[in-house]
């Protein structure tokens, strides 16, 4: 910036503000000071205006009044008469569900997506190119619309299963397809059933104990001991004798139709399935092609050489390509996390009830509060995206440190 | 110089301000044009047809205000506007007035700070079921899933409703009406709920009207009218009133085929004479020209006449008048006295 | 040769055998399938599974659109000429082209215009995208906005005009300040066009009626269907060009106050989804303007959409920036040149030229994104179907037809537009990749 080693000779003058490289970054910092305050000031004293003109006010107070209206999908209790700011909550609740539902679900399908494009058949690679290219170009508002289309098209009204006769029936009894939502058993757990499922969480660590020793041990003592069948056997035996022995604490509430709908069991709501699968589908073409191009980065001498030591094509994948690709992959998947968030805020577009949809919809509608709820609505999404950033950087900086 | 620098810029941003705010009638007329805001599409009410020309009930009375204030029903600029966007565009002064099918509550108008200048159209919120599901009243509804269109009062009366009379329900909101009639007619709701003239306009769409059934109760009041901001009640007035020059020309029985002709000469009717501007100075008091009702009667028509052509039983629609029928003839609606 | 030889060794073969075709497993169409679709297990079973699948498909489909009707005036005529049978009624799309392509309200005399419009973007921005072109082009990319904008938007022809004489006295007042300093320089630019302007404003009126030439005016309200797609994905990238250089070489600026702006801004941006900034431009940026200004709603998205491109497009540059060798740097000052010079000469060239794919990429994210408006009550493409196509007595119920061929436009423009940016990539990649 500026050095001071060479103390200026001649007296001041006014032009040095602008030329001499001592002055002239003071000299743009303090007009980019007055423009900004400028602008700020502008805004402001119109907003002032503009609400005094109106006879508003900025107030968060509409917050704590009765919404008024009732949501469908509620993760915390919630009726019509529950305040704004706890439909704001729910909203956020819906928001972060689809958002991690997607995310799971595309990375599933990128990956495989992205491994098969790869592939050596001709027949599937051209498959996963026509998916990845439909997908990739063809904005996701229409791919959300056409999906809840089809949903509602394809699915059967549960109008459908009723009758001696119905034209459509329950999977295995327990599982019911229509187009307001798939209906699946919900657990009930009973006394008893902590026990069960802590067994089942230890079974799970034991099964990682397990895999650990073996590794160990072929490393150590080149001694390769089978993984796969008792891994399973650690994972189910232990927790199948304890939920018999104690009597069977977990039932499964099944859906049933009753009146106009299913009842029992859980339902995962048409809005929401098609938001979800749509954003999963959508992402899912994005991280396909970035796994590709980490595969794909990873040096041909490495497979060569992996090769070269005999081991088969699946090792290779496994044991030498994928662990490089990762490190090319993650960083470019994360974004991708941070737009499948971002763009949840098209729910709006199905009517699924996230933030977008109470505060930023109907609170907005309802109160005419325009600015205060917009202003919230940015800060969530803002605080998302910060720290998902914030995780993003750590993990780069820590991926650095291994570089050579 | 930094404070001297904002203080500048305030001072020019306060200057604009001031130089803008004029009255909404001269900004009208110095435009020549009318900024009215309506909705997206909703038939009957306000739609563009094929040659994408406005049409419908209440894009009528944006053409009679339009029609005078400068003559001219096609002086309009017709904005659509979303539930969403429809109060902001008229408190920021993107339109100078809303005819939007807009529900008038006491909220909107002291707290929105908004003028609703009177009904156009008074409605109620009903429920459409098919008749296959063999529902007679909307309180045998416990456990229904209800397709509900977002951003409009529909969905408080729906939560008020199924609250008082104790029964649960699965609200599911739409965004726009075709989209919630694809999701009612698909089955993924069992009833389908908005204003009654809605769900007439609705319900003529389907394929087979008949299977479908109108629930016998109607769970809210909805006067639906014209609105302008609070502060301008000379441009207020003259909305007013030429939503009152339409049904009071009903009532008098001035339609467009005979206005020529009764304006032509003096009337033995007085009221008709100060309606239409051979008698008195009417519209001077407005600040319009003495053929103001006139023209809007010529051009656009009466009340009845826009209603027939528009949402009447001879439509698609085909809506009966009802509630809004002449006072004379048991209906709600009652222009005030033209003196 | 000789004789002995031949009598002692007589099976030595005197001329070569011809070559034998190989085994029919191992050529032709039989191979390719063999080490395509069947090498081992697995793969034949993949292949059967994308077979079932493409069957599936076509099963559904074709007979869907082989029976597409296309001439009815509504979907209830569609039904009785389909008669039951399965099939699509594409005979909206024969109806509302138009529409769909422009909206509702630009007038059908003038298509052209738009039309002509689209085929001259194509034509001015090749030599842009394609540097193997004449450079002498550049001059048609330099005058299309002011041609596109008369086109589209009609009115007098000496508004563009003036415009772009505005802009040439500009540079020749940039041209001759440059030599005291940059900043000089740009300011003399600003005033002596905004002067140009300023003068100019009180001919017009009178020039437009000395002579008229001018188009039907269409104001930006008219604008709709994929025109209006177009017109904010084209002007908001090309607006957020310039923003996008400025706040990457802010960002990476020694100045602090300047640097944490353009951070701020940058990571702000990028961390709301677009719709929030457009429900912004749509119901809260009326109150951060003076009371009684009335900005066009299609004026205030594009304002949204391209702050919202450039903090995109930052960091599209910023990357590329950073990827330059430091060597570059160096040398820039070594040869004396001050900043500005530094940037324009050495630096940006270099940089941009790495960064185009990734600005492509920004700009199809970008276009494909423009479908947002319709949830603020603006009729583009998507907003046309589902407002006033959907909700017309005519047409109500017809949806596949409708997003399918939106669907489609869309991956045309997208996808020959993401195949140009990889051919790029490709160019650019001068490295040894196997």
């Amino acid at each position: 910036m500026t050095t001071y080693s060479d103390p200026p000779s001649e007296s001041f003058q006014l032009s040095m503000l602008v030329n001499d490289t001592r002055y002239r970054s003071i000299t743009f910092q303090v007009v980019a000071l007055i423009l900004l305050a400028a602008a700020i000031g502008f805004l402001g004293w119109n907003l002032m205006r503009n609400l005094a003109l109106l006879g508003q006010d900025i107030s968060f107070e509409f917050l704590g009044e009765p919404s008024g209206y009732d949501i469908n999908q509620r993760p915390i209790p919630y009726d019509s008469q529950s305040s704004h700011l706890r439909a704001t909550f729910v909203g956020v609740l819906n928001t972060l569900i689809v958002a991690f539902l997607g995310c799971i679900t595309a990375t599933i399908l990128g990956v495989v997506a992205g491994v098969l494009r790869l592939s050596n058949n001709w027949i599937i690679r051209k498959l996963m190119m026509v998916y990845v290219e439909a997908f990739r170009n063809v904005p996701v508002l229409i791919w959300i619309l056409i999906i809840f289309f089809v949903m509602t098209a394809a699915l059967p009204p549960p109008s459908a299963f009723r009758g001696d006769d119905p034209d459509s029936s329950m999977l295995f009894g327990a599982f019911a397809f229509t187009n307001r939502g798939i209906y699946i058993p919900r657990p009930i757990w009973e006394p008893g059933s902590a026990i069960v499922v802590g067994v089942f969480i230890a079974s799970v660590i034991g099964v990682f104990a397990y895999r650990r020793y073996t590794t160990r041990l072929l490393y150590d003592t080149g001694k390769l001991l089978p993984r796969g069948w008792p891994s399973l056997l650690i994972l189910f035996v232990p927790t199948l004798l304890v939920f018999f022995i104690l009597g069977q604490p977990i039932s499964l509430d099944l859906p049933a139709l009753r009146g106009f709908n299913f009842q029992g069991g859980t339902q995962i709501r048409g809005s929401l399935i098609a938001l979800w699968f749509a954003l999963a589908i959508y992402t899912g073409a994005f991280i396909a092609e970035n796994v590709r191009a980490g595969i794909q980065a990873v040096s041909h001498g490495q497979t060569e050489a992996a090769a070269s030591l005999g081991l088969r094509p699946g090792r290779i994948m496994n044991l030498v390509v994928l662990p490089q690709a990762l490190r090319i992959v993650i960083p470019p998947v994360i974004s991708q996390y941070l737009n499948l968030t971002k763009n949840s805020s098209l729910a709006i577009a199905v009517g699924y009830m996230d933030l977008t949809g109470t505060l930023g919809g109907i609170t907005l509608n309802q109160t005419g509060r325009a600015i205060e709820s917009v202003l919230l609505l940015m800060l969530f999404y803002l605080t998302i995206s910060l720290s998902i950033s914030a995780v993003m950087n750590v993990y780069n900086a820590r991926m650095q440190l291994k570089e050579r | 110089m930094k404070k001297s620098v904002f203080l500048g810029a305030l001072t020019v941003a306060g200057l604009a301000a001031g130089a803008a705010a004029a009255a909404t009638l001269d900004d009208v007329k110095a435009r020549g044009t009318l900024n009215c805001g309506v909705s997206t599409g909703l038939a009957g009410f306000s739609a563009p047809n094929a040659n994408g020309e406005w049409e419908g009930f209440d894009v009528a009375v944006c053409r009679a205000v339009a029609t005078a204030v400068l003559g001219d029903p096609n002086a309009v600029e017709f904005v659509p506007t979303t539930g969403k966007t429809r109060f902001t565009a008229l408190a920021s002064g993107e339109i100078d007035m809303l005819a939007r099918n807009t529900t008038w509550t006491l909220s909107r108008d002291a707290d929105l700070k908004f003028t609703f200048i009177g009904v156009n159209y008074y409605d109620g919120q009903g429920f459409i079921t098919p008749k296959a599901l063999g529902v007679s009243s909307a309180k045998e509804l416990d456990g229904a899933t209800v397709c509900i269109q977002t951003g409009t009062t529909t969905e408080l009366n729906l939560a008020d409703f199924f609250r008082v009379n104790n029964i649960s329900y699965e609200p599911v909101p739409i965004e726009t009406n075709a989209e919630a009639q694809q999701q009612y007619l698909a089955g993924a709701c069992d009833v389908y709920t908005t204003d009654a003239s809605g769900l007439a306009a609705t319900r003529a769409t389907f394929e087979t009207p008949t299977d479908h059934v109108i629930l016998p109760e109607i769970i809210s009041k909805e006067p639906l009218g014209p609105l302008v901001r609070h502060g301008d009640s000379e441009w207020g007035d003259v909305v007013r009133w030429s939503l009152n020059a339409m049904i009071a020309a009903e009532e008098l029985g001035v339609t467009s085929a005979n206005v020529e002709e009764m304006s032509s000469s003096t009337t033995d009717n007085p009221e008709i004479n100060r309606l239409l501007g051979t008698e008195g100075n009417l519209g001077e008091m407005l600040g319009l020209e003495a053929d103001w009702a006139k023209n809007i009667i010529m051009q656009v028509g009466n009340y009845g006449e826009v209603f027939e052509a528009n949402i009447g039983e001879s439509t698609p629609i085909g809506l009966a008048r009802g509630l809004n029928a002449q006072w004379t003839d048991g209906g709600l609606l009652y222009a005030p006295p033209f003196r | 040769m000789s004789d002995t030889h031949a009598q002692s060794v007589g099976y030595v073969q005197r001329s070569q055998i011809p070559p034998s075709p190989p085994p029919a497993t191992e050529a032709g169409a039989v191979r390719w399938v063999r080490e395509n679709l069947f090498s081992s297990t697995a793969n034949a079973i993949m292949t059967l599974l994308g077979l079932l699948a493409i069957y599936h498909l076509a099963v559904w489909a074709l007979p869907w659109i082989l029976n597409g009707v296309w001439n009815a005036d509504s979907l209830s005529e569609c039904r009785e000429i389909l008669d039951g049978a399965r099939g699509a009624c594409f005979a909206v799309i024969a109806e509302r082209w138009n529409q769909l392509l422009f909206g509702f309200k630009y007038p059908s005399t003038e298509y052209w215009r738009p039309t002509l419009a689209f085929v001259l973007l194509l034509v001015s921005a090749s030599p842009v995208l394609f540097s193997k072109l004449p450079r002498q082009l550049l001059v048609l990319t330099a005058l299309y906005p002011f041609v596109g904008f008369w086109l589209i938007w009609g009115g007098s022809i000496w508004v563009p005009v003036f415009a772009l004489l505005g802009i040439v006295a500009g540079y020749y007042a940039f041209k001759q300040l440059e030599r005291q300093s940059f900043a000089m320089g740009l300011i003399g630019a600003v005033v002596a066009a905004a002067l140009f302007w300023w003068v100019t404003g009180f001919v017009i009126p009178d020039l437009s009626r000395i002579i008229p030439i001018s188009l039907p005016e269409v104001p930006s309200r008219d604008m709709g269907g994929f025109m209006l797609n177009l017109i904010l994905g084209t002007v908001c990238i090309s607006l957020s060009l310039p923003i996008g250089i400025v706040l990457a070489l802010g960002r990476r600026s020694q100045m602090p106050l300047i640097k944490w702006i353009c951070v701020i801004f940058i990571e702000f941006i990028r961390g709301v989804p677009l719709i929030t900034l457009l429900f912004v431009a749509n119901v809260v940026l009326a109150y951060f303007l003076p009371p009684g200004s009335n900005f066009d709603l299609i004026l205030r998205v594009i304002i949204m959409i391209t702050m919202f491109a450039s903090a995109y497009i930052a960091e599209v540059i910023r990357g590329g920036l950073a990827a330059l060798p430091k060597g570059q740097y160096e040398a820039a000052d070594s040869l004396g040149l001050d900043y500005p010079q530094a940037m324009r000469l050495i630096i940006l060239p270099q940089a941009l030229k790495i960064s185009i794919p990734g600005i492509v990429n920004v700009a199809v994210g970008l276009f494909k994104d423009t479908t947002l408006v319709s949830v603020i009550s603006m009729f583009d493409m998507v907003g046309m179907i589902r407002g006033p196509i959907l909700a017309s007595t005519d047409w109500n119920g017809v949806y596949w037809e409708l997003f399918i061929f939106a669907a489609l436009l869309f991956f045309i423009v997208c996808y020959n537009i993401s195949q140009y940016s990889q051919w790029l990539e490709r160019q650019l990649d001068t490295g040894h990749k196997r």
